[in-house]
C-alpha cells in the first residue's frame, strides 16, 4: 500500500469519525428538544409546580434558577477577576505560584458532589444558614471561581504587552494600567467567559441538593422586599433550581405527567444553555467590534 | 529642602493606589486557596472520623466488599467495605476514557488538519454547547434510551456499568474532544510545513508530526476527561444500578463512590458510623482528583521539557 | 475622575438606603411566625400542601419545608437548628439519635406493596416465598410457578425508611440480600417496569398500571386492610419536635392532624389518615388494637 492510499483512508476514517461525533450530538440534542418543546407551553413556563395533580409548570424553579446564577456570578466575578489580575500582571514565575495554579486547578476538578456536600456541611451547618439560596449561591461560587479565574487569566494574557507599555509610558501605576487599560482592552473575551461559566453552573445540581435544597416553597411576586421569606428575592429561602427539579421529579415524582414535565424542564434547560452559548458569542463579537471600532 | 525632602519620600497617590489594587488582588486569590484548605479540612475532618473515632481498620475499608454500615460484616467490624464502589468507579472511568479517547482525537484532528472550515463552524460550537448540558438531563436520556438498548442488546438488566461507560463516555467526548483540539492547535505550524515539504502526504504529517508533538496536551485532555468521569454523580447514578457488589460482568449492576454518596447522604445522620463512611467515601474523591491533576502536571512538565529539547 | 467618583458614591448611598427601606419596611410577621420543616422527601410534598393551606388560612405565618432525607430531618432536630423534622422512620430506628430526647407526632400512614414486572406473570406470593425472593434463596420465577426469567432484585437505599419498613414486615426482619438500589420510589418503579424480572416494593401512591402488585398470602395492599392491620407492610409518617415545641408549631401539628387535612390532602398524596387507623403500632412493632 503506498502512502497516497493511506492517506485517502485515513482521511476517510477521519471523515467518518467527525461525522459519528456530529451524529451522536445532534441525536442527543434533537432527543431533548423533540421530547421536550411540545411541552413547553406559557402555562408550563409560568405555573408553579404541583407535587401530586397533573399540569403543573416549572415557573418558581425557572427564577430560582436565574436568580441563584445572578447571585453566584455576582459573588464570584469580583474575586475571580481579582485573582486572575494576580496572577497574570503581578505573580512572578516561582515555585508558589505554581503551587496556586495547581490549587486553583484542584478545586476546578473537584466532584461537584464533593462540592456540594462540602457546602452543606460549612454554609448549611456550620453558619446555620439552612438549605437557602445563599448557601446554594456559595456552593456555586466555589464551582463557578477556578473556572472563571481561568478564562479572566487567560483573557488578560491575550492583551499584548505594547498596552501595558503605553501605560507606563503615561505614567500610570501598574495597578492604573490594569484597570484603566487592560481590563477594558480584555473585556469582550471576559464576557464570553462568564456568560459560558454561566451556562455551565446553570445546569448544575449535584452541588445544589443538599445546598438550595429540594424544595421550591410558593412565592408571592408582588413582595419585591428581600427580607420577607416569601418574597422572590430572599436569599433565605429553600430554592429548587431547574435542573434539581429534573433530577427530583425523576426519582420521587408522583404527579400523573412526571415524564413529559421533565422532558419539557430538560428541553427548557438545554434551550437556555443554548442560548447563553449564542449571547456569549453574540456579545463577545459586539463588544470587541465597539472597542476596536473606536 | 525638608519639604522637598519630605515629598520625595512620601509616597505617592498613585503608589498607594498600587498597592491597594496589589493587596486587593492578592486577597482574592488568597481567598481562593482558603476556600481549597477548607474543603480539605472539611471533608477530611469528617472523612477521618471513620478511621479514628470508629476504629475502623483502614485496609480493612479499601478492601472489604460488604457495604452495610449499620450492621455488623462476618467479621464482627462493622461492614464498611469500599472496594465494590472503588472498583466500579475505576471501571467506568477507565472504559469511558477507552472508548472516548479514539473519537475525540479523530474528531480533534479532523476539526484541526482535515477541514478547520467545518470544525470551527459545526463541531466547535457543537462541543461548547455539549459541555455545557446539565448531567441531569444525561442521565435522564441514559435511563430512557441507553439502558433499554444494553439490556436488549448485552442482555442482563441493563443497568451496570456499560451503560455507566456510554453515558459517561457521551458526556466527557466534549470535553477532551475541544482540550485535544487546542493542543493540536498548539503545534507550530511550520512542524507541518516543513512536513509537507519533505513530501509526507497529510495523513503521514499527522500521524508522524502532529500527534506526536501534541501528546502531552491530549493526555492532559484524557486525564481531565477521566478526572471528569470519576467525578459524576447523578448521570451515572441513575444507569449504574447502585448495587454495593463487585461487578461480575459489564451488565451487572454495580455502583460507584459518588452514586453510594448521593444516594446514602441523606438517611444518615451527622456524627453517626454510617455517616461517616460516606464522608470517607468522599475523602477517596477528594484524593483522587488531587491524583488526576498531579499526573497532569506532571504530563504537562514532561511535554515542556521534550519541547525545549 | 471626581464625576465617577460622586456617581459611584451616589449608587452605594441609593442601594444602601434601599436596603435599609427595605428590612424597615419588612412584613414584622414574619420574624417570629414562620417554623421550619426539614427531612423526608416522601412527606415533603404533604407537609408543604398542608403549609401553604395553612398559611393561606393564617396571614404571615410561613411554613418552610426542605427536603434532605429522613435522617437529615432527624439530626436537624436533634440540634435544635429546626422546628420540625420529617422523618419515615421511628426516631428509635435511626442511628445516632436520642429518641427519648423528641417529640414523636404521627401525622400519616404509608402502604408499602411489593411490586413486580408484568412478564412474569405472578400476581401472589406467600410471605415465605417473598423472604425467599428478597434474600436471594431463589433466582429463577419458574420456581415460583412463573416464567423463566431470572429474578433482578431492585432495593431502595440503604437505611430509607421504605426499605426499613419493607425488611421488618415483609421480610420479618431479615436483610434483604445485596442488589441493586434505586434512592428513590419513582425510579424503583420505571425500573420494574421496564426491566423483565425485576421486584421492587414502593408505597401506595406510587402503584400504577406500569407494574403488576402482588398480594402477598392471597391479602391486597389496600387501604382497608392496613387499617385492620390485615396488610402488613405499613409504617407511620412521622413529624419530630423537642419536647417543648413553640406555639406555632403545636398549632400546625395540630392543624395537619385535624379533618381538613386529613381528610383532604393525606387521601390526594395517597397516605392513609391516622384517624381511621384501627390498630397502632410501637416502634418496637408491638401492634394494639384501637378502641
Amino acid at each position: 500500500m503506498n502512502a497516497k492510499r493511506v492517506d485517502k483512508i485515513a482521511t476517510g476514517v477521519l471523515y467518518a469519525i467527525a461525522a459519528l461525533v456530529v451524529i451522536i450530538l445532534v441525536a442527543l440534542l434533537g432527543y431533548i428538544l423533540v421530547q421536550g418543546v411540545p411541552e413547553i407551553s406559557w402555562h408550563f413556563l409560568t405555573s408553579p409546580a404541583l407535587s401530586f395533580e397533573a399540569g403543573g409548570g416549572i415557573g418558581i424553579q425557572l427564577f430560582n434558577s436565574f436568580y441563584l446564577l445572578f447571585l453566584a456570578l455576582l459573588i464570584s466575578l469580583p474575586i475571580s477577576l481579582g485573582a486572575g489580575i494576580y496572577l497574570n500582571e503581578y505573580a512572578g514565575q516561582n515555585t508558589i505560584t505554581g503551587l496556586i495554579r495547581t490549587t486553583i486547578e484542584i478545586l476546578s476538578s473537584l466532584p461537584s458532589v464533593v462540592v456540594g456536600l462540602f457546602g452543606y456541611l460549612f454554609f448549611v451547618v456550620q453558619f446555620k444558614l439552612g438549605f437557602s439560596i445563599l448557601s446554594g449561591a456559595f456552593a456555586l461560587t466555589v464551582f463557578n471561581l477556578p473556572i472563571l479565574t481561568r478564562s479572566i487569566e487567560e483573557a488578560l494574557a491575550n492583551i499584548s504587552d505594547d498596552q501595558r507599555e503605553a501605560g507606563y509610558a503615561l505614567g500610570l501605576s501598574r495597578w492604573e494600567t490594569v484597570t484603566k487599560i487592560v481590563v477594558p482592552a480584555a473585556l469582550p473575551s471576559i464576557i464570553t467567559g462568564v456568560v459560558l461559566s454561566a451556562g455551565r453552573i446553570f445546569g448544575e445540581a449535584a452541588a445544589l441538593i443538599y445546598t438550595a435544597g429540594q424544595s421550591a416553597p410558593a412565592l408571592n411576586f408582588s413582595d419585591w422586599n428581600p427580607f420577607n421569606i416569601s418574597s422572590p428575592l430572599s436569599p433565605l429561602r429553600p430554592a429548587e433550581t431547574l435542573a434539581v427539579h429534573i433530577w427530583k421529579i425523576n426519582s420521587e415524582g408522583i404527579m400523573p405527567d412526571a415524564k413529559a414535565v421533565s422532558a419539557g424542564a430538560s428541553a427548557v434547560l438545554i434551550i437556555a444553555v443554548l442560548l447563553f452559548n449564542f449571547l456569549a458569542r453574540w456579545l463577545g463579537k459586539r463588544l470587541y467590534k465597539h472597542l476596536t471600532a473606536e | 529642602m525638608d519639604k522637598i525632602r519630605a515629598s520625595l519620600l512620601k509616597k505617592s497617590i498613585a503608589t498607594k493606589i498600587e498597592r491597594r489594587g496589589k493587596i486587593l488582588s492578592l486577597s482574592c486569590l488568597a481567598l481562593i486557596i482558603l476556600v481549597v484548605f477548607l474543603i480539605f479540612y472539611f471533608v477530611a475532618s469528617r472523612g477521618l472520623a471513620t478511621f479514628f473515632q470508629n476504629h475502623i481498620n483502614l485496609w480493612q475499608f479499601l478492601s472489604g466488599i460488604q457495604w452495610n454500615p449499620g450492621t455488623v460484616g462476618s467479621n464482627g467490624q462493622p461492614a464498611v467495605g469500599a472496594l465494590p464502589m472503588i472498583v466500579g468507579s475505576f471501571l467506568i472511568t477507565i472504559f469511558s476514557a477507552i472508548v472516548a479517547t479514539p473519537f475525540a482525537i479523530g474528531t480533534a484532528v479532523f476539526m484541526t488538519e482535515i477541514s478547520p472550515r467545518r470544525g470551527a463552524q459545526i463541531l466547535r460550537p457543537v462541543t461548547e454547547l455539549l459541555v455545557g448540558i446539565p448531567s441531569v438531563v444525561y442521565g435522564f436520556i441514559g435511563l430512557q434510551v441507553v439502558v433499554p438498548f444494553v439490556r436488549n442488546t448485552f442482555g442482563g438488566s441493563g443497568y451496570g456499568i456499560l451503560s455507566g461507560t456510554f453515558v459517561l463516555f457521551v458526556m466527557i467526548l466534549p470535553t477532551v474532544t475541544s482540550m485535544s483540539a487546542d493542543a493540536l492547535n498548539a503545534v507550530p505550524r511550520y512542524y507541518r510545513e516543513a512536513s509537507l515539504a519533505l513530501g509526507a502526504t497529510r495523513w503521514q504529517t499527522i500521524y508522524k508530526v502532529v500527534l506526536r508533538a501534541a501528546i502531552p496536551g491530549m493526555l492532559t485532555a484524557i486525564v481531565f476527561g477521566m478526572a471528569r468521569a470519576f467525578g459524576e454523580a447523578l448521570a451515572v447514578q441513575m444507569v449504574i444500578g447502585n448495587a454495593t457488589l463487585l461487578p461480575h460482568n459489564l451488565v451487572s449492576p454495580a455502583s460507584t463512590l459518588t452514586s453510594i454518596l448521593t444516594m446514602g447522604i441523606g438517611n444518615t445522620v451527622m456524627g453517626s458510623l454510617q455517616n461517616n463512611a460516606l464522608w470517607s467515601l468522599a475523602m477517596i474523591l477528594l484524593l483522587m482528583s488531587l491524583l488526576f491533576n498531579l499526573i497532569i502536571r506532571y504530563i504537562g512538565r514532561k511535554g515542556k521539557l521534550n519541547h525545549e529539547r | 475622575m471626581k464625576k465617577s467618583r460622586v456617581i459611584q458614591l451616589l449608587g452605594l448611598i441609593l442601594v444602601g438606603v434601599g436596603i435599609g427601606f427595605g428590612y424597615t419596611n419588612r412584613a414584622h410577621t414574619d420574624t417570629g411566625e414562620s417554623i421550619t420543616a426539614v427531612g423526608s422527601t416522601a412527606l415533603q410534598p404533604l407537609v408543604e400542601a398542608a403549609g401553604e393551606q395553612y398559611s393561606s388560612e393564617h396571614t404571615g405565618v410561613f411554613i418552610n419545608v426542605q427536603g434532605g432525607g429522613s435522617g437529615t430531618g432527624l439530626s436537624q432536630i436533634q440540634s435544635g437548628a429546626v422546628a420540625i423534622g420529617n422523618s419515615d422512620i421511628f426516631a428509635e430506628e435511626q442511628a445516632g439519635i436520642n429518641a427519648k430526647k423528641l417529640q414523636d407526632h404521627q401525622v400519616a400512614v404509608v402502604g408499602i406493596a411489593p411490586i413486580i414486572n408484568k412478564q412474569t406473570g405472578i400476581r401472589n406470593l406467600t410471605k415465605q416465598q417473598l423472604i425467599q425472593v428478597f434474600t436471594g434463596k431463589v433466582k429463577n420465577w419458574r420456581e415460583l410457578g412463573g416464567k423463566n426469567l431470572p429474578i433482578v432484585l431492585i432495593n431502595r437505599a440503604q437505611g430509607s425508611g421504605t426499605r426499613k419498613t419493607f425488611e421488618s414486615y415483609a421480610l420479618d426482619g431479615q436483610k434483604s440480600a445485596d442488589s441493586q438500589e434505586q434512592d428513590s420510589s419513582g425510579l424503583a418503579r420505571s425500573i420494574v417496569g421496564s426491566t423483565p424480572g425485576a421486584v421492587s416494593y414502593v408505597a401506595f401512591s406510587y402503584l400504577d398500571h406500569s407494574v403488576t402488585t402482588l398480594k402477598v398470602d392471597g391479602v391486597t395492599p389496600t387501604e382497608a386492610n392496613v387499617r385492620h392491620n390485615r396488610w402488613k407492610i405499613w409504617s407511620y409518617e412521622h413529624l419530630y419536635t423537642q419536647k417543648q415545641p413553640n406555639q406555632l408549631t403545636k398549632k400546625f401539628i395540630t392543624y395537619i392532624l385535624s379533618e381538613a387535612v386529613q381528610k383532604k390532602l393525606v387521601k390526594q398524596l395517597g397516605y392513609i389518615s391516622v384517624h381511621d387507623m384501627q390498630v397502632q403500632r410501637r416502634a418496637s412493632g408491638k401492634i394494639t388494637t384501637v378502641k
